[in-house]
């Protein structure tokens, strides 16, 4: 329909041109090393250089301003190399800006949130990558149109839910409604539809396991990996979420984002103290991205290609 | 049910010493029967507790804010529901805040996406390049993605703070004069889109990397064959490409814009942060939904404006539907 003469305007499945015996392509055909590797050229590694300073200057800024004292934050120029005050800085925003319980509350809220949702995601994975049943394709269907829909809009009624229930200012009220996550499900399908055998299943099947077990013993090691991988990136939206924490949480049993907001609406604005508590709060995903950086890229980007 | 199911599973095996031909008849049975329940239903209950936490949770509510919409409910007595029909839509749409959160919504959605998205392009094309250290710049460009909300807003409060921030400090240095980023109206939307593209563009570049490391090479040598220069390969190749990703990740941006909160929110430090600066002047939907509900105790009109915003939202998926079609009528 389009104009265009140059590209093939589809996407060819990967598996189309392999197909054809090739004549003197068919080895390179076989290692599949799709897409542009050019090498980089100088000012490539420039414009990478000053996009990763972007990234990083304001967390590093943070840090320095979380080593300061308020009036050295505040004169002009502004700091730019670290002082002596970082830890007494942390101390004070881990006591007195409640940031202590918030940690503690955001390490239950996002560890539970994540351990469910992988549970919960590999499950409904594993049935929609390799379980046959009558709806599985509407039902899919459906866990996708779920994405669209933004959580945001129900939330009058969902405060209303809680405080029935009586959660109102409790994890619960957190934790519950964020137990399964669509783009997990989503995720655990795509891995383990490429990843899982039809063969060992069917095996499972003859050795006559039940589904559990077959979930249990089979599709439990080979879906690990991906577990992993979906565990980190749903813990750090967990981390991060504002809103909801924010509307039905208070300051006596605040997360890490709803405490983060308490400290820059006091009247007297301690910059350094608020900074350091932003710094205390992000550190713990930090940590996890320098650890696990390459496989938490890895998996954004395995559920990009096929997402 | 799964460990009933083992039991009669392990039960239905004909081991030990041999029973009876006829209980083992009826135990073979029974298990058959269990195995194929298992094998027919298995399926259904490992992704029931998706659907069911999604019904409580989410599509529950969404239906019930329309019902909501339709009373008046204060905060303080949420079980008091007094029917007023459209009242709440009609004083929504009589109401001026309504229309300016409205028109900030969209602007500072426009200003946030656009730039965020080309950029993400660019940053993709460049991390596309075979180089040394790739994995640094990868994980590098997560970093903000890392970073919430509230740490990042507090942290570009304070570099776009009027008298000692950084960035009236660099303009200082250059002879330009201080802006007054929290006050003014489009300084302010700038400074809040800063924050949302600082947070997501590197995460976006990597969907966008992922689909470009998909697109055949020999796409590539055919354009190269043909002359194409460098820019006309990305043109040509790479954005059609990678063009199911980027409709993927415009779907998404669009869903957050409408969505803004925290970044508005944190910006606009203590009192005037619910309200959008002391004139409305950054105040999205988001907020106003919010302030309805939590500072004016009316939670009818606040489930009112996430209405409203659902329907803002679709309305604007029925827009880009039409232009697309009406695009591909005239090329």
């Amino acid at each position: 329909m389009t104009t265009h003469s140059l590209p093939a305007r589809t996407d060819t499945p990967a598996g189309t041109p392999a197909e054809k015996p090739g004549r003197g392509g068919g080895r390179r055909l076989m290692r599949p090393r799709a897409g542009r590797q050019h090498h980089a050229g100088p000012l490539a590694y420039v414009l990478l250089a000053v996009m990763a300073v972007l990234s990083i200057f304001p967390l590093y800024w943070t840090m320095v301003a979380a080593s300061t004292d308020n009036t050295r934050v505040s004169q002009t120029p502004p700091p730019f190399l670290p002082g002596p005050n970082l830890f007494s800085n942390l101390a004070r925003a881990w006591d007195e800006a409640a940031m202590g319980k918030a940690m503690i509350n955001s390490l239950i809220v996002a560890g539970v949130i994540a351990l469910s949702t992988v549970m919960f995601a590999t499950l409904a994975g594993f049935a929609f990558a390799k379980l046959r049943f009558k709806g599985r394709n509407a039902l899919l269907m459906l866990v996708i149109g779920t994405m669209l829909v933004p959580p945001q809009l129900g939330v009058v009624p969902l405060f209303m839910m809680m405080s029935e229930l009586g959660w109102s200012q409790q994890l619960p009220a957190v934790i519950f409604p964020t137990l399964v996550s669509a783009v997990g499900v989503f995720f655990m399908r795509q891995y383990l539809s490429e990843a899982l055998p039809d063969e060992l299943v069917e095996a499972g099947r003859v050795d006559g396991a039940h589904s559990l077990r077959i979930f249990w013993s089979i599709v439990l090691p080979v879906a690990r990996p991906a577990m992993a991988v979906l565990f980190m990136i749903t813990f750090v939206h967990a981390w991060n979420d504002f809103f909801w924490p924010f509307v039905v949480l208070d300051m006596t049993n605040p997360t890490v984002p709803v405490a983060l907001t308490q400290l820059s609406a006091g009247y007297i604005r301690d910059q350094s103290l608020i900074m350091a508590g932003a710094l205390l709060g992000t550190l713990p995903l930090l940590v996890m991205f320098i650890v696990f950086g390459r496989q938490i890229v890895s998996g954004i980007m395995a559920g990009a290609v096929k997402g | 049910m799964a460990t009933s199911t083992t039991k009669a599973l392990a039960g239905g095996e004909p081991s030990g010493p041999p029973p009876k031909t006829d209980g083992e008849g009826t135990a073979r049975r029974r298990g058959a029967l269990l195995h194929r329940l298992d094998v027919r239903g298995a399926p259904y209950a490992f992704v029931a507790p998706f659907f069911v936490v999604f019904a409580a949770f989410s599509f529950y509510p969404l239906v019930y804010t329309s019902w909501i919409s339709l009373h008046r409910v204060e905060l303080a007595t949420l079980d008091v529901m007094e029917w007023v029909a459209f009242d709440n839509y009609v004083d929504l749409w009589n109401d001026s805040r309504f229309w300016n959160a409205l028109a900030n919504t969209l602007t500072i959605g426009v200003i946030s996406t656009v730039p965020q998205l080309l950029m993400a392009l660019g940053l993709a094309h460049l991390l596309n390049y075979r180089m040394r250290a790739s994995l640094f710049f990868r994980v590098a460009s997560l970093v903000p993605y890392a970073t919430s909300v509230a740490a990042a807003a507090l942290v570009f409060t304070m570099i776009f703070e009027r008298d000692f921030g950084m960035i009236n400090w660099a303009l200082g240095a250059v002879g330009v004069d201080p802006v007054n980023w929290e006050a003014d109206k489009w300084p302010a939307q700038v400074a809040i889109s800063t924050i949302v593209i600082w947070r997501w563009t590197g995460y976006n570049a990597l969907l966008y990397l992922a689909a470009m490391q998909a697109i055949p090479a020999e796409r590539y040598e055919a354009a190269a064959i043909d002359g194409a220069s460098r820019w006309k390969q990305f043109t040509h190749v790479t954005v059609p490409g990678i063009r199911s990703t980027i409709v993927f990740t415009i779907v998404l941006s669009t869903i957050g814009a409408t969505q803004l909160f925290g970044e508005p929110l944190i910006f606009g430090q203590g009192p005037n942060g619910v309200t959008g600066g002391a004139d409305n002047q950054y105040q999205t939907l988001g907020l106003l939904l919010y302030e309805e509900g939590w500072k004016n105790y009316q939670m009818g009109r606040s489930a009112t404006v996430a209405w409203a915003m659902f329907l803002l939202l679709v309305l604007v998926f029925v827009a880009q539907r039409l232009i697309k079609r009406l695009r591909s009528r005239t090329s």
